[in-house]
């Protein structure tokens, strides 16, 4: 039994950048190993666990997905000692200043983000926040220990370890999306004590953050009939419109609009109620930035569904989640699972006259 | 071995820093660094006391005569913030105490009165940003202090919050929050473990430095010393120019040593300490450096000005991004400054101080 805060903790101390999701895949491969039938890595580095479901002859299959990479940034000169940097991964600027960061260079090497002094920027900018290419990193070696080591390309990631706040909430960073792998890990878990027909293909996806390169190409590989992608939302704080967020800690949102196949909405919003599990309807006009957007148009396209967990401050080294919110979501997938009969969504789902 | 010939820090001064460093001192609550310098110093004085304002003030006497009374200074507060509300649902409003850029402040941890409740700065997330907010910046009053959501939370308003930063050691370089001024303190605290015979040495722990020298002037009444040595963190604006220009605009250089400060905008310092520690730089091979002149100011300008006037020096480790969550410095830096003074200290007497 995986303990889901040590799990989560231990997830968000790797860096795991999109592209550079090694050591992220390393954990989730020990983690599933007792709880999946066979796993493998896919060709651009999703892992791919699977669940045999107990369904006679061909059985049908669901993939769960969730993507393991983070944003970072990405070194693009070496300069008199410091490093110059770029996003990788969308990063409000304004927030690097001070962050702690790891420079994976042969060896992983503590640094700071730091912003120079205003008499040191171009004039024209020195009375607004300063971009990242204005930033720069130390990492507190000499110049030439510095040009031996590092070079453009190197990835930085946040080194912000995870902190326990009050109300089972932990912060750290890339909570976005490693809380998701985490809801599949609870999954797996619930469901290894039910009785399900459909085969589960149990997915951590690469470069989300990118290019939805993992969700694009693993659903090639594995076929499923429908896919759950995992991810998280935005949740309430103040300053934002209560309209765009959920509240944190009141359940998951479960996706609605272009991505999102009406007739899986329906069942799951139908299994919350029926669990008495809380959630919120995240209404997604047009398409969302999600796994769901990638894998919905792979092949001949995929019924496709997301549910979301509401995280604080996204994209920063202190997102915040609810570890209730994870656990329903495990629990809410689990069900599902649970109760997929053979011919669910034959014809696509979609109802004819 | 001749311990006052020791200048090279050993296991104990770094725990001692990293303890130092990790502890909270925001000006006005700096209970918890005291603490610690009272352990650390009580079997090393002959008398030490703490006054109306908290500074602690240490008197370890001369062990040969003639001598003269210095008082040695550092800084015990650092920047921090306090709360100001009683909060929602864990968000708490906050200010800052003592100067802080508002950048510093945004998607950093934090930890939150007496019993370091941690807590995090976060921010509006990127993608609910329009182009136009990002040219902007962020105030303080946009932003909370998160605990999480415990509904009866132990956050009250006044409790004071530090950064939540830990103190690491690198090859060459360490890295940890206030280390403006807690290597200060340290080479204080080692000055007084390793004390110069010819010298009586009046050590003050000074508070409330970052809201104004407040700490430090009282303390020079109380002490009377014929001169005085600020041992503090000054900024290293070492960093390349945007358009790769020389920055010829650093105020301190990492690598330089120590940096003896000739004019800041709270005091000029006293010329003829300003000679006599170069001198005994040069004589004794210390990399050191001249602050560049400019703004600033230290413990030494309020010193200064005490009683008839007290003949006063800052000499400082040149230290990186002051002020943020993290700053920066070079081991050996901090070890050569603390040399130069106890070194200074040795062969400072009377007639350093006689007008020619």
């Amino acid at each position: 039994m995986i303990e889901l805060k040590k799990h989560i903790k231990e997830l968000t101390s790797l860096p795991g950048l999109s592209g550079y999701e090694g050591s992220v895949r390393t954990t989730i491969e020990s983690a599933w190993k007792p709880l999946v039938d066979e796993m493998h890595t896919s060709r651009l580095g999703s892992l791919h666990g699977l669940v045999r479901g107990s369904g006679i002859g061909t059985r049908k299959r669901v993939l769960l997905a969730a993507h393991m990479d983070a944003i970072g940034l990405m070194v693009t000169q070496v300069e008199d000692g410091f490093l110059r940097v770029n996003d990788f991964g969308s990063i409000d600027y304004r927030i690097l200043p001070g962050q702690l960061v790891t420079v994976h260079a042969g060896r992983d090497l503590p640094g700071i983000v730091v912003q120079p002094p205003a008499h040191l920027l171009p004039p024209s900018i020195r009375k607004k926040p300063v971009k990242t290419r204005n930033l720069m990193v130390d990492v507190g070696l000499s110049k030439e220990e510095v040009e031996s080591q590092i070079f453009p390309g190197t990835t930085i990631s946040f080194s912000q370890n995870p902190i326990e706040l009050s109300g089972d909430v932990l912060a750290g960073h890339s909570m976005d999306n490693r809380v998701s792998v985490a809801a599949i890990t609870f999954c797996l878990q619930e469901i290894k004590k039910m009785v399900h027909l459909w085969d589960v293909w149990a997915v951590a996806t690469v470069q989300e953050e990118e290019t939805y390169g993992g969700a694009i190409t693993s659903p090639f590989e594995i076929k499923p009939h429908v896919a759950i992608a995992i991810d998280v939302t935005h949740a309430g704080i103040p300053g934002v419109p209560e309209h765009l967020t959920a509240p944190m800690g009141k359940g998951p949102t479960l996706g609605f609009g272009g991505n999102i196949h009406p007739e899986i909405y329906k069942s799951f919003k139908e299994l919350a109620e029926d669990l008495e599990i809380p959630f919120q309807t995240e209404v997604m006009p047009g398409v969302g930035g999600t796994d769901a957007h990638g894998i919905q148009t792979v092949a001949e396209g995929i019924p496709t569904f997301l549910i979301s967990i509401p995280v604080r401050y996204m994209h920063t080294p202190v997102e915040t989640v609810n570890l209730s919110d994870v656990k329903r979501v495990g629990r809410l997938l689990a069900a599902f699972i649970n109760r997929l009969e053979p011919d669910y969504l034959n014809n696509q789902g979609w109802i004819t006259k | 071995m001749d311990k006052s010939t020791h200048y090279s820090f050993g296991r104990d001064e770094f725990n001692l820093l990293e303890k130092l460093s990790n502890a909270s001192s925001v000006s006005g609550d700096e209970m918890e660094v005291r603490e610690i310098v009272i352990e650390e110093i009580k079997n090393h004085v002959d008398q030490y006391s703490i006054d109306s304002l908290g500074n602690l003030l240490a008197i370890r006497r001369a062990a040969s005569t003639p001598f003269l009374r210095i008082m040695v200074a550092a800084h015990m507060d650092e920047v921090g913030f306090m709360i100001l509300d009683k909060g929602e649902e864990g968000l708490y409003r906050f200010e800052k105490v003592g100067g802080i850029q508002v950048t510093h402040v945004i998607g950093k941890p934090v930890l939150v009165g007496k019993d370091k409740i941690p807590g995090v700065i976060g921010t509006k997330p990127v993608h609910l940003i329009k182009d136009e907010e990002m040219e902007q910046p962020i105030s303080l009053e946009q932003l909370r202090i998160d605990t999480g959501l415990e509904k009866n939370g132990k956050v009250k308003p006044g409790d004071y919050v530090m950064f939540a930063t830990k103190f690491q050691k690198l090859e060459s370089s360490i890295m940890g929050k206030a280390f403006d001024d807690r290597l200060g303190i340290v080479s204080l605290i080692s000055l007084l473990k390793m004390p110069p015979e010819n010298i009586e040495i009046l050590a003050a722990f000074t508070v409330q430095e970052e809201l104004g020298l407040r700490g430090a002037g009282v303390a020079a009444y109380s002490l009377q010393p014929d001169a005085a040595v600020v041992m503090d963190a000054t900024p290293a604006y070492d960093l390349p120019v945007w358009d790769k220009s020389e920055n010829y605009l650093y105020n301190t250089r990492l690598d330089h040593g120590p940096a003896i400060y000739i004019a800041d905008r709270a005091m000029m310092s006293d010329p003829r300490l300003i000679n006599h520690f170069v001198m005994v730089a040069e004589k004794n091979k210390i990399t050191h450096q001249i602050r560049q002149p400019g703004e600033g100011g230290t413990d030494a300008g309020a010193i200064h000005l005490q009683r008839e006037g007290i003949p006063s020096i800052s000499i400082s480790v040149p230290t990186r991004y002051i002020h943020s969550p993290v700053s920066l410095a070079r081991i050996s830096d901090w070890e050569n400054t603390y040399r130069l003074v106890s070194l200074g200290l040795k062969s400072l007497s009377a007639s350093v101080l006689e007008r020619g």
